[in-house]
């Protein structure tokens, strides 16, 4: 473990804000290591959840990543800061500002201001439902500076309508309002509406905004239940004893595109399955998609087969962008085993984070060029499902042939990093591959890992002479391919710091806005 | 026939969850003819059984196993679906919490038995009827009863620490018809059944099994046991992919031999004494005892459904723990010496005495006489 005098960053390298640690240690030992606490910490931010993962609980989850957060917090300050411009997930962007804030003392005043920045433009990026819990874990922390309290005041200043918070989030909201002393939170604009609806409920005969109102009419008027967001609608509708089904048609307006879908089974009706006709599939983001479609039933997926491989060609395209048919030939091994159902809480993560994979490779490989390899031997994407055993020596061995145009430009891995029979033989055939067949580097390989595994605090890997990435989004792939070319140790920790100065320079300035499909939709 | 024959099944690599290994065998063909159900019980496995005339046996019995040697069962395996003639589900219409006999014909060409306790029964009615010449050494109470009543402790499958986890984390095989678990590296139990489906619904049953308490102990205080990583040496002489396939699949092989002849040796290479419990066409349902030879090695009781040409189509195994292995011995020894403590203390080349000491301290002590 490096001491405090590794820390990039510290000490007299006070640079620009963006400047995240290019100070003592980099080319160093110490700034290897270093690099690789910091390569460990992403690949953890971006797979875990602190949810149960397939093989391990819950609390281990939690265990594991708490003490990763503390570490890097403590000792690598301005890169826990900056990987807020990284491809994490919310969990972790959460934890982290909730990090950064409850330890403001431990910061110099010009790190502050950067994470400041870093925090208001993370924030905007999080669905408000985190955001609203990030605020009232703040409060419970008794974590009230100036700083959180300008840093809150900004982000519900820039709330597009703070009425409908009120309604839908009326909870943390008010928590949040009440935490920073904001008392008219509807804006200096009289009568304040929002501010009597939170904190006078039942003080002003009637709202002129139109959700407030239908809010309180809501209480005992049928009627006005279908004003609300749907969230909202359903407590009212279950308290009205509204029948369900003509309730969920009657919402299909007010609701997100999640909320459709999720209520798809509920709303159609007849034994022929049917996809929901009022939800465009090919614009939602590619492994959203991926894990809906595994949702689905066998017969569903192959009656409506051409519409669904169109929407995940169509997702996979656009998340393909530019980079669209430039990665020449490309072999894939995809783990559909029976680990990638993932577990109660991650249904079926790992094994949409492999089809959604698929479809966007064959969207980035030179055209006729792709050759994917289930671990299960299937050969229907559509169809797959998680079972079997994770014989991914041989899967490696099978995508290292050379096809018609040649050996394989890359080699995509997608696996949890278990490989059991026989185990270990995937690690043992890329070491003899890499070392005896291919010294050159003719094929890049990777190998991307949906899962954390809590033990290593890291995500599993296969091999070390292959390069492993933790990923969440099959959309991000193309990034984390630029991130997982450090962890291959030929490029040193300075381009490392490089790197994250630029993403996090990008973040700051543009704001890489990720599709949250949440909210927005509906309104 | 003295040997198990566990020909057409085949080894695939072990996986291993901290201190269990659990070794998947994988059958080419399924067994033709012979399925297996499972059939669940009320009571939370407090079951009765009526042995014989006024001998009753008391033990957990969380389910019992259909054998189904009909031929219909070839299109189906799933538990409920058959013979069910539209009438309720199977696991309300049989809540019986006595049962007649061990392995009880039931409608159709179906077996009902209780697994793992045909081979307790077996083991527990071992010399059972006590001695036939009435030495003076011997008790009136021997005399007149033999054994009775005698009691064996084993572990529930839940108590097995990690063998829950182990078992979800598994990842069957597809045609996998059956499995070896280790704890701690000993063979704590082998299970077979005829189909590959039928292994699909059965898996999570060896959670509710029996295991020996030596089993417990393992799982207790063992320590996670390493995995055989696969290692490919000699990488010089690898120049193609060719080479390297032939040296992954080499590594393949070089489990599947070093498990037959490292762990499972003293499951198979060992003789037992069978004894034909039922017969149902060309199927016949076996359960057998080890030799009870005191050489240190694990011994395992069990039954076993056979086919005409001596296959194994079913087979579970309970081993037996070192005092229960003793007591085995002992009473093997004392019946061959006719129930003569003298001549058996000669077979065991030991003193009368000592003899005596070693009958009581294996809880034998009601056989004998006060005075000896």
């Amino acid at each position: 473990m490096p001491t405090a005098d590794a820390v990039p960053g510290t000490g007299a390298d006070a640079g620009t804000g963006a400047d995240a640690g290019t100070g003592a240690g980099t080319g160093t030992e110490a700034g290897l290591v270093a690099a690789e606490d910091v390569l460990l910490f992403v690949n953890a931010a971006i797979t875990a959840t602190g949810q149960r993962e397939f093989r391990s609980e819950a609390h281990q989850q939690q265990l594991s990543l708490d003490f990763l957060h503390e570490y890097v917090r403590v000792n690598y300050r301005r890169v826990y800061a900056a990987s807020l411009a990284l491809d994490i997930n919310d969990h972790n962007a959460a934890l982290i500002v909730r990090g950064l804030l409850e330890n403001a003392s431990e910061a110099s005043a010009e790190e502050r201001r950067t994470e400041g920045r870093l925090i208001a433009a993370r924030l905007a990026t999080l669905p408000p439902q985190r955001v609203y819990r990030l605020f009232g874990a703040l409060r419970r922390a008794k974590v009230n500076n100036r700083r959180t309290r300008a840093i809150m005041r900004d982000w519900l200043a820039a709330r597009p309508d703070l009425a409908h918070d009120a309604v839908k989030y009326r909870a943390g909201l008010k928590t949040a309002a009440r935490h920073i002393h904001l008392r008219r939170p509807g804006g200096e604009g009289t009568p304040d509406e929002v501010g009597a609806f939170l904190f006078r409920p039942g003080r002003l005969p009637r709202y002129r905004h139109g959700l407030l109102d239908a809010w309180r009419r809501a209480h005992y008027e049928q009627g006005a239940v279908h004003e609300l967001p749907f969230t909202v609608a359903e407590g009212f509708a279950a308290r009205h004893g509204m029948e369900r089904e003509a309730f969920l048609g009657r919402m299909v307006p007010r609701m997100t595109r999640l909320e459709r879908l999720r209520t798809q089974g509920q709303r159609s009706t007849g034994a022929v399955p049917r996809l929901p006709p009022d939800v465009d599939l090919t614009v939602m983001p590619l492994t959203r998609l991926a894990l809906y479609v595994l949702s689905l039933g066998f017969d569903v997926r192959a009656a409506h087969r051409a519409e669904l491989t169109g929407a995940l060609r169509a997702a996979a395209r656009r998340a393909a962008g530019p980079d669209a048919g430039s990665w020449g030939r490309v072999a894939a091994v995809l783990d559909d085993s029976y680990s990638s159902s993932g577990s109660g809480q991650k249904r079926r993560r790992p094994l949409a984070v492999a089809l959604a994979c698929h479809f966007l490779l064959e969207a980035l490989a030179a055209p006729g060029a792709y050759r994917p390899l289930w671990t299960s031997g299937g050969t229907d994407p559509l169809l797959v499902r998680p079972w079997g055993p994770t014989p991914l020596g041989l899967c490696v061995l099978d995508a290292l042939e050379p096809g018609p145009g040649g050996v394989p430009d890359r080699l995509i891995i997608v696996s949890d990093g278990w490989d059991n029979a026989p185990p270990g033989l995937a690690g043992e055939v890329l070491r003899v591959w890499r070392a005896r067949l291919d010294p050159g580097r003719r094929t890049a390989a990777l190998h991307m890992n949906p899962v954390y595994d809590a033990d290593g605090f890291d995500v599993r890997r296969l091999a070390p002479s292959v390069p492993t990435a933790g990923i969440r989004d099959a959309e991000d792939l193309p990034a984390l391919v630029e991130i997982a070319q450090f962890a291959e140790g030929r490029t040193g920790p300075a381009e490392l710091y490089r790197y994250l100065d630029r993403r996090v320079a990008r973040f700051v300035d543009g704001g890489t806005r990720r599709d949250h499909d949440e909210e927005a939709v509906a309104r | 026939m003295n040997r198990l024959e566990l020909t057409g099944l085949s080894v695939r690599p072990a996986q291993v969850w901290g201190g269990v290994r659990l070794v998947p065998l994988v059958r080419e063909e399924p067994v033709e003819g012979l399925r297996l159900h499972r059939e669940v019980y009320e009571g939370f496995g407090a079951g009765l059984v009526e042995a014989g005339p006024r001998t009753h046996y008391t033990s957990y019995i969380p389910h019992g196993f259909v054998a189904d040697w009909s031929g219909g069962g070839a299109q189906s395996a799933a538990y409920g679906t058959q013979l069910d003639d539209g009438g309720p589900p199977r696991t309300v219409r049989l809540p019986r919490h006595r049962h007649h006999r061990m392995a009880k014909r039931q409608p159709g060409d179906r077996l009902r038995f209780l697994p793992l306790h045909l081979a307790l029964e077996g083991y527990l009615s071992l010399h059972f009827g006590g001695p036939s010449v009435a030495w003076e050494e011997w008790s009136r109470q021997a005399l007149r009863e033999g054994l009775s009543p005698r009691a064996e402790d084993a572990f529930l499958g839940w108590s097995v620490r990690g063998l829950g986890d182990a078992l979800r984390v598994f990842e069957i095989h597809p045609g996998q018809c059956g499995v070896m678990v280790y704890v701690s590296d000993a063979l704590a139990g082998a299970f077979v059944v005829p189909h590959p489906a039928d292994y699909r619904l059965l898996h999570a049953t060896l959670m509710e099994d029996l295991y020996g308490e030596l089993v417990h102990q393992y799982a207790m205080y063992g320590a996670p046991v390493a995995e055989f990583a696969a290692r490919i040496r000699g990488g010089a002489h690898l120049r193609t992919l060719g080479d390297l396939r032939a040296a992954a699949v080499a590594q393949e092989r070089a489990w599947a031999e070093a498990h037959d002849s490292l762990f499972a040796r003293e499951l198979l290479d060992s003789s037992y004494g069978f004894e034909r419990v039922y017969r149902m066409g060309s199927f016949t349902l076996w359960r057998f005892l080890p030799s009870f030879v005191r050489d240190g090695s694990g011994q395992h009781i069990g039954e076993t459904i056979t086919d005409h040409r001596g296959r194994v189509a079913y087979l579970k195994t309970f081993r037996l723990s070192d005092a229960q292995i003793r007591r085995g011995h002992l009473l093997h020894t004392l019946s061959d010496a006719q129930w003569s403590l003298s001549s058996a203390a000669v077979a065991l080349g030991t003193s009368e005495q000592e003899l005596a000491r070693r009958v009581r301290a294996a809880g034998f002590a009601a056989l004998l006489k006060g005075h000896v």
